[in-house]
């Protein structure tokens, strides 16, 4: 049996905690860098095996990659196995023309930037420490260190943003010709700071963030970018899929394989999720053992359902065969009566409204356990 | 026993004031229980009556004091029983006012000291609660007075908690109650005032003998219905059942009937011998018929079985409750429920949810019409939605309803009344501080929110109860409710035509509140025949995504998922519209008081 072709690292720390960020993300703690190096190298080595000795894609996400100490981001770079697609997660402001010189050497070749918005208002709002400059920087700097595959994170339904301020981030976006844009909206967690401080103002606004998404789409795919997931976009070129692959391994329901402190792997039948604690990871891996974590059994009827669930968010056709079992014909014919659904008896393919209304579609087409009336 | 040597009496109260409290410490003090014995409220055994602080089903016990047989008879303290109320007062020959010192009289308990008045019952007052901080006992006896006559120095003070002053109540159910006068010797004559159903041995009918005498193994016969049966037992209640050869003139005790359906034993009916009946029934019986109706449907439509052998079970110890199947395009398979009042169909409904374990969807209430067809045809309506739409005449059920507030929220109540359709009567001061208001209504304003309303709008401080009076004519519509172009047969309801402009438009702006946007525009429509007096549109949802998904919480956003459905399907299908249950409840969450 072949191995897991796909590898997450996941690096918790930040400078500071996001108020609405729901990673497992750790503000500062600059002392414990490098040990959770070490440790991650060690988890690492303990899974190899399970690892397909040439790895299609390493994605390194946080947390912020990038606000490791320079020493210890070299040793964690240099210690991960090679894969032709290797991304690092930066915030705008860390990203000085030495870092994306260091990336560079070490085989970075995909860079993820969190801008999420380029309205100081609303930057302030989030937290964020970057400024619109930051990130006009950080491309900058990218750009003449050689990296030519930028995917940039934007924020849409932020309190208080205005259709404008949409409009305005989208025009700033798109200036600076990224390869991949990802939108987001803000998920307001209840019992969050976040959303105790402007819950009520979401939901006030919720009728007028209702078109956000639509209007994404709208001015993203007229400005050549191709809807490919989502909440992703890549620019369409000539000879190169500027989708990103590493997250298409998860859409097609490939096996990866997730090393860190709250990193999930999913390997065949078996999906597990190492525990998010940071002194229990640590003191596992000094003594050579693997970190505590959760094992969750998939069976075939789960592993179809995810299938059907992922591939649908994807603008590619989802093919019948093999997913029949879980797929609700009536919510299918439904579904298609409403323009929502298109299906040509062997594959189905969800139309632009039916995309925006993607979850609610998925969640009807799926046949879940006990949903025995459905069929 | 001398009948001379003989007290039958019950105890009248409000909810709280004390009733049961007293009744446990007469049993206490006459050894009928041990204290250690004594589960607390003896004559309460339903968890349900416990919790509310209600009877529903009266009992009897016998306890002697010096040297006397008194039996006290237990009555259900709410406004749905009064019939029943009325007959366990027949069966008495004095009644235990009992008044908490704090809180003055209430509207139940007054309405039942005037039906023990009417039924001549010698009333003994009672000031309960006197060990209360805030105890008023010389106010409170003064209100008493005032309502009833008699002297205030007459009254007797006591705390049914602590015990004192219980021993001179049972002296005064001595001496001022008077003794039964019915004659021994004349054929056998007893009323039930209640019955109940027990698995193994059938109904068991509580009974007051009147006239002559009752043995076992004797043929008896219930007058009014007819029913023939050979009591297999006879007793009294001390306070568990002690069986005895004979019950005679003036005694109060049971009678187990050996027959399976307590719908042949009603009560108020009269009990006498097949060899040497009376010529005469007692008078007073009647024939309760259920006023209030509403629509009783498994959530889980897979749980009608469960329903229909529920309520069969209730039926067996609660003649009054009416069932009868109803198929509901939006809500399925159910019954249609009739009940004396929203007391009672409050009690079914929890009981249904408590001891059988069913998911209930409960219609809004409404009452009975009486209609009349342009083709002359008169029929009675329980279910808005089978008002026939060629309507002559319709009626609709009216109470006397008693208020009785402080003074400063008399305007409140009148301006509620009125909004109400109702008729002022009469008014009158309690005390300087507490004022009773008579009033019309029709049943049907009653119904939904008034007893909130009421509350709401007198800070808790209003007392209610109410009579029926009879049927009268009114300027009655139905509204139906469209859900995306159908009817919904759940949500029609017969309104005064005054109101209906108000009420649908009050109902579609709910509805539009209640029901989730779907995948395309829901139109709501409320309309009177085939006039379309309001209209909403539930706007079609633009947009509903997990804003992402990577590998980390596939699970996550796979459950979420499952659960998006699983709530989908809890809903109900109007057409294509799915309506959720909280909707089918829209009309009980109108702000009614607001124009």
């Amino acid at each position: 049996m072949s191995g897991a072709r796909h590898l997450y690292v996941h690096v918790p720390f930040c400078s500071q905690r996001c108020d609405y960020c729901d990673f497992v993300s750790l503000a500062g703690r600059r002392d414990r860098h490098t040990a959770y190096v070490e440790a991650l190298l060690t988890e690492l080595e303990l899974e190899r095996d399970l690892l397909d000795l040439e790895l299609e894609t390493v994605y390194l996400g946080g947390g912020t990659p990038t606000f490791l100490e320079p020493n210890a981001l070299r040793t964690l770079l240099e210690g991960l196995p090679g894969a032709s697609e290797l991304t690092v997660e930066a915030n705008p402001e860390t990203v000085t023309p030495a870092l994306a010189a260091a990336l560079v050497e070490a085989r970075v070749n995909r860079v993820s930037l969190g801008a999420q918005s380029f309205q100081p208002h609303l930057l302030e709002l989030l937290g964020r420490r970057a400024g619109p400059d930051d990130v006009r920087r950080a491309v900058e700097s990218l750009r003449r260190a050689g990296v030519d595959n930028i995917s940039l994170d934007l924020l849409y339904g932020i309190p208080g943003q205005s259709r404008a301020d949409l409009d305005a981030d989208l025009h700033e976006a798109l200036a600076l010709e990224p390869e991949h844009l990802s939108c987001y909206e803000l998920e307001a967690k209840p019992g969050t700071r976040f959303t105790r401080a402007h819950g009520a103002e979401l939901a006030e606004q919720a009728d007028s963030l209702e078109d956000h998404l639509e209007r994404i789409v709208e001015r993203l795919t007229a400005s050549g970018y191709r809807w490919y997931e989502t909440a992703n976009f890549a620019r369409i070129e000539e000879g190169r899929d500027l989708r990103s692959r590493h997250n298409l391994s998860y859409w097609y329901g490939h096996d990866y394989l997730g090393i860190g402190i709250g990193a999930v792997s999913t390997l065949g039948i078996s999906r597990r999720r190492n525990a998010a604690s940071l002194p229990r990871y640590l003191a596992a891996l000094e003594r050579g053992e693997r970190p505590p974590r959760e094992t969750e059994a998939l069976d075939e009827a789960t592993k179809l359902r995810e299938r059907l669930m992922l591939g649908l968010r994807l603008d590619e056709p989802v093919a019948l065969a093999g997913v029949e079992a879980v797929l609700d014909r009536g919510a299918l014919a439904r579904l298609s009566d409403l323009g929502l659904v298109e299906s040509n008896g062997e594959s189905i393919t969800l139309s632009r409204r039916g995309r925006l209304l993607g979850g609610a579609v998925s969640a009807e087409l799926i046949v879940w356990p006990g949903d025995l009336r459905a069929a | 026993m001398d009948q001379s040597k003989i007290r039958n009496f019950s105890i009248i109260a409000h909810i709280d004031h004390g009733k049961s409290t007293l009744a446990d410490r007469i049993l206490e003090l006459t050894h009928a229980v041990s204290k250690r014995d004594m589960r607390e409220q003896v004559l309460d055994s339903m968890d349900l009556e416990r919790e509310r602080g209600i009877t529903i089903k009266a009992q009897a016990v016998r306890v002697s004091w010096k040297g006397h047989e008194l039996n006290l008879i237990d009555t259900p303290g709410h406004v749905d029983f009064t019939y029943e109320v009325s007959r366990s007062l027949q069966a008495c020959e004095g009644a235990l006012l009992v008044v908490d010192a704090a809180q003055g009289i209430e509207a139940q308990t007054l309405a039942n000291a005037y039906l023990a008045i009417e039924n001549s019952l010698e009333i003994v007052p009672v000031i309960n609660k006197i060990d209360l901080p805030q105890a008023d006992p010389e106010g409170t006896a003064l209100e008493v007075t005032h309502l009833l006559g008699g002297a205030p120095e007459h009254v007797l003070p006591i705390s049914a908690k602590t015990g004192e002053g219980v021993e001179a109540v049972l002296d005064a159910v001595i001496e001022h109650i008077p003794a039964p006068a019915g004659d021994p010797s004349a054929p056998a004559r007893a009323l039930i005032f209640d019955s109940s159903y027990d698995q193994y041995r059938g109904v068991v009918a509580f009974v007051r003998v009147i006239d002559g005498t009752f043995s076992r193994r004797q043929a008896l016969k219930a007058m009014a219905l007819g029913t023939e049966f050979e009591p297999e037992e006879i007793g009294f209640f001390s306070p568990g059942m002690t069986p005895v050869e004979t019950l005679s003139a003036g005694e109060v005790g049971y009678l187990v009937s050996g027959l399976k359906d307590v719908a042949r034993l009603r009560v108020g009916d009269t009990i006498t011998t097949v060899t040497a009946p009376a010529s005469k029934p007692l008078p007073g019986y009647k024939d309760v018929k259920p006023m209030v109706f509403a629509g009783l449907f498994p959530t889980e439509s897979d749980a009608y079985p469960e329903l229909r052998e529920a309520l069969e079970k209730l039926k067996l110890n609660d003649a009054a409750l009416l069932y009868e199947p109803e198929t509901s395009q939006a809500l399925g398979f159910g019954f249609r429920c009739g009940f004396l009042g929203l007391l009672h169909m409050e009690i079914v409904r929890e009981r249904l949810e408590r001891e059988f374990d069913l998911d209930l969807l409960v219609t809004a209430p409404n009452v009975a019409y009486l209609v009349k067809t342009n083709a002359g045809a008169e029929l009675e309506v329980h279910n808005p939605s089978e008002m026939p739409p060629d309507l002559e005449e319709v009626s609709e059920p009216y109470i006397k309803a008693t208020v009785i507030v402080p003074k400063e929220f008399v305007g409140s109540v009148m301006e509620l009344c009125n909004d109400r359709r109702g008729r002022f009567d009469h008014l009158e001061y309690l005390s300087e501080q507490r004022v009773m208001l008579i009033y019309e209504l029709p049943l049907g304003e009653i119904v939904l929110d008034f007893y909130d309303q009421l509350k709401s709008r007198t800070r808790g401080y209003a007392s209610f109860d109410y009579d029926l009076s009879g049927f009268r004519e009114g300027d009655l519509v139905r509204i139906d409710i469209l859900v995306g172009g159908e009817p919904v047969d759940a949500l029609s309801l017969i309104l005064h035509r005054d109101r209906a402009y108000d009420t649908g438009r009050q109902l579609v702006e709910k509805l539009r509140e209640e029901i989730p946007r779907q995948f395309f525009d829901v139109p709501i429509q409320a309309a009177i025949g085939a006039r379309v007096i309001a209209r909403e549109t539930v706007k079609a949802k633009r947009k509903d995504v997990l804003a992402k998904c990577y590998g980390g919480d596939i699970s996550r956003k796979r459950k979420l998922l499952e659960k998006q459905k699983k709530g989908k399907k809890r809903m109900k299908q109007v057409g294509s519209v799915e309506v959720p249950q909280e909707a089918f409840l829209a009309v009980l969450k109108l702000d009614g008081g607001k124009k």
